[in-house]
């Protein structure tokens, strides 16, 4: 039980306040930023347990990688999203869209 | 864990409580990717900075260098793809108020009758 528990426990639970997002969100839009931000707060979430298994030298490794597929994914939804969605004017009601 | 790790690691762990604050709390769509592209970016970096305070001078130290870096660059580019992307099929603005003054006609030139 040290400062890194603390923080490992204070960094899920924050993940669970994004779940909020994740869920409830009005659109996709919202539940993709939400996915991303989760994905953001895992790359901590995952250099901080590098310390709670006292690995930190194989977790950094974890963290990077997942900082890259993180921000692949988030940038391929998005641009299918905005690929392969009907063509509509700004401010005419988005409807059809998933979410 | 020394005091200067900690309190710059807490720094960013109430970065990125701001962050999960402003997306649940904010209305709309634009101003949660400004809540989430900036703040935790910002908290990010902190938890790493603390990180590496703790570290010390060693290869594992380099590599958090190197994810902040890879986050600093990735993090906005993200969110102006997402918001691009909600721009062009039509999400707008959530508007919490009416207006106050009605949008100015474009100004005609002189001679010309509109």
């Amino acid at each position: 039980m040290n400062e890194f528990t603390g923080a490992a426990g204070f960094l899920i639970v924050l993940m669970f306040g994004l779940c909020y997002r994740l869920i409830l969100g009005p659109r996709v839009y919202n539940r993709l930023l939400a996915a991303g931000a989760i994905g953001t707060f895992t790359i901590a979430l995952l250099a901080v347990m590098g310390y709670l298994f006292e690995r930190p030298d194989m977790f950094v490794d974890l963290a990077l990688t997942y900082a890259l597929l993180n921000f692949i994914g988030t940038v391929a939804v998005a641009k299918y999203l905005e690929n392969h969605s009907e063509e509509r004017e700004p401010g005419e009601p988005p409807e059809g869209i998933a979410g | 864990m020394n005091i200067v790790s900690f309190t710059v690691m807490s720094f960013g762990l109430f970065f990125l409580l701001v962050t999960v604050i402003g997306l649940i709390r904010l209305p709309g769509f634009f101003t949660r990717v400004h809540a989430v592209s900036k703040s935790e970016t910002l908290g990010l970096a902190l938890v790493f900075a603390g990180l590496m305070l703790h570290e010390g001078m060693t290869l594992v130290s380099m590599k958090y260098a190197l994810i902040i870096l890879f986050v600093a660059l990735a993090n906005p580019v993200g969110a102006h793809v997402l918001t691009r992307a909600a721009v062009r099929t039509g999400i707008m603005p959530t508007r919490t108020r009416k207006p106050i003054d009605a949008p100015v006609p474009p100004q005609t030139s002189e001679g010309e009758t509109q």
